[in-house]
């Protein structure tokens, strides 16, 4: 596994392929279906992030001094973007989390799924991923 | 009469805007914006109390608009006629108004479980403040209300019934004078919350019957931040101020402070003076497009969300609820996040959510809806096109 710039880099790349919007959301959209399901029991309310708009549960757990995420959502283009969150930021260090900007959401192009004004759950989530890697520094 | 409202010819991602979330916030006409530039650039002032030229202008303008806004809810006078700064403002007021005058511990209030939340918490929080107990009435699985449970759910106890005239996210027109006659023939009071009615219907507070109506002006094509409260002269009268000072006042000492007549004894602190008297054209404009309006855009959306069986319409239209242009609804198997997302890239704006009713929405087991909802200036044109792509976002993600 390469940097955490790196992956953001190629999942950046990948992204400056789709012209159209339609073509983006096709793919986050695939991506979504293929997320890994929360498991119904831990679709609990501490875990729950919620909103208006969709519903996001997020669940973190520490290994080896690594934090892995694992998180779903009842919206499918949200469980695209959380797949590529939770693939960037899974078994990183708190240290390597808590010192990146997140401006690569801002690249992909999908500020306005994640800007904080829009009443979902994934400008909590990425807060949460941050605040979690703070807590574990 | 499109030209009329110059957001229709924006673009958002490059395609032409298709705005369905009137129900939200309806466009500006030009006349509208004109009058607030005009009032902001040229007729700036503080209502009322200096005796210069200027302010004499824009109180004249100001005073005017309660007497055209009297004139087009067909009430008794002037004094019954409270400028806010919205409908949630309106029905605050009479929370907390009419509470203190009138609620004690032990007493009732009805809503319905089809209320926007601003008709909600407002006596939720007076119900905490005296003791009270709030009750709601239940719709039926077509969203109609279940007036006539009033029949024995209102008690020597209920004080006042509130029931929005239209429905936020239902779309149905509420038989609110055979709920007033009920009301009223069981001694207690009704407030009906005109934020979707003023937009949809000729309002006759007269006819209605209703004691208290309230509404928004934003929403009826008026400058953001106005608002009317109508009140019953008689009622208004024994309600205390809710805010204190500016305008409202009679004489201020040390010893105590009277308050001025109505309508002034509601109208606390500096007046949104540029914005008010744009409900004059609103109205007028409100009025010219409900007459020449007619329901092809209404039945040809009813008739094609009808017809898909993967969309579930909430607000089934049948006797004498009538649907007016505002549609609600989920699809099976998509969510109304990525529906709203995929609408908005092709240019249309909805509102999904759960459009400031959740106690609705937990009535009929969703976490959200979609909502298109209409004006007039909306076309045949654009409802095509927003059922085709609505069409085409369902095949997207199902």
């Amino acid at each position: 596994m390469g940097s955490l710039k790196e992956v953001q880099a190629q999942i950046v790349e990948d992204f400056s392929m789709f012209d159209e919007w339609l073509d983006k959301y096709e793919y986050l959209i695939e991506l979504g279906k293929n997320l890994k399901p929360f498991p119904e029991e831990s679709k609990t309310e501490d875990r729950l992030i919620k909103g208006c708009q969709s519903r996001v549960w997020l669940d973190c757990k520490m290994e080896d001094g690594l934090l892995w995420f694992s998180a779903d959502s009842d919206a499918i283009i949200t469980r695209g973007i959380i797949s590529l969150l939770v693939g960037v930021y899974s078994g990183r260090t708190p240290k390597e989390i808590s010192e990146d900007d997140f401006s690569f959401i801002d690249e992909l192009g999908l500020k306005e799924n994640l800007s904080p004004t829009r009443a979902n759950g994934l400008a909590s989530m990425i807060s949460t991923i941050k605040r979690t890697a703070e807590e574990n520094l | 009469m499109r030209d009329q409202f110059p957001q229709l010819s924006e673009k958002v991602y490059g395609k032409q805007l298709v705005y369905l979330d009137n129900a939200a916030t309806s466009l500006r006409p030009q006349r509208v914006i004109d009058l607030w530039e005009e009032l902001s650039s040229r007729k700036n002032a503080n209502l009322h109390r200096a005796v210069h030229h200027i302010a004499a202008v824009a109180t004249e303008e100001y005073e005017t608009t309660r007497d055209a806004v009297r004139q087009y809810l067909n009430a008794d006078s002037r004094e019954e006629i409270i400028f806010t700064s919205g409908a949630t403002a309106s029905i605050n007021l009479v929370a907390f108004s009419f509470g203190e005058a009138f609620i004690k511990e032990g007493d009732e209030i009805i809503v319905t479980e089809a209320e926007h939340h601003s008709n909600i918490v407002p006596w939720q929080m007076l119900c905490k403040r005296k003791n009270a107990v709030l009750k709601h009435l239940e719709v039926d699985d077509n969203g109609h209300l279940k007036y006539g449970e009033l029949e024995t759910m209102i008690t020597p106890k209920t004080k006042l019934v509130c029931v929005s005239h239209i429905s936020n996210v239902l779309g149905l027109t509420n038989p609110i004078k055979k709920i007033v006659n009920i009301c009223h023939s069981k001694g207690c009071y009704v407030l009906a919350d005109g934020a979707q009615g003023i937009v949809h219907e000729a309002v006759d507070v007269r006819d209605l019957g209703c004691d208290f109506y309230a509404f928004s002006g934003h929403k009826v094509f008026s400058a953001p931040g106005t608002g009317v409260l109508y009140g019953r002269r008689e009622l208004l009268e024994k309600m205390p101020p809710f805010m204190g000072g500016g305008e409202m006042i009679g004489t201020v000492s040390w010893a105590g402070t009277t308050y001025a007549p109505l309508p002034q004894k509601f109208e606390a602190g500096t007046q949104n003076m540029a914005g008010v008297p744009t409900l004059k054209p609103a109205l007028e404009i409100a009025a010219e497009l409900r007459a020449n309006d007619n329901d092809d855009v209404r039945d040809f959306v009813l008739d094609a969300l009808s017809r898909n069986d993967r969309i579930r319409l909430f607000g089934i239209p049948g006797g004498e609820f009538k649907k007016v242009p505002l549609f609600s609804f989920t699809v099976e198997g998509a969510h109304h996040e990525d529906l709203a997302l995929i609408l908005d890239k092709m240019g249309i704006a909805v509102r999904s959510g759960q459009m400031c009713a959740e106690p609705l929405m937990d009535r009929f087991g969703v976490t959200g809806m979609v909502r298109a909802s209409f004006a007039q200036y909306n076309t045949l044109q654009e409802a095509e096109y927003f059922i085709d792509s609505l069409e085409k976002a369902i095949s997207m993600l199902v």
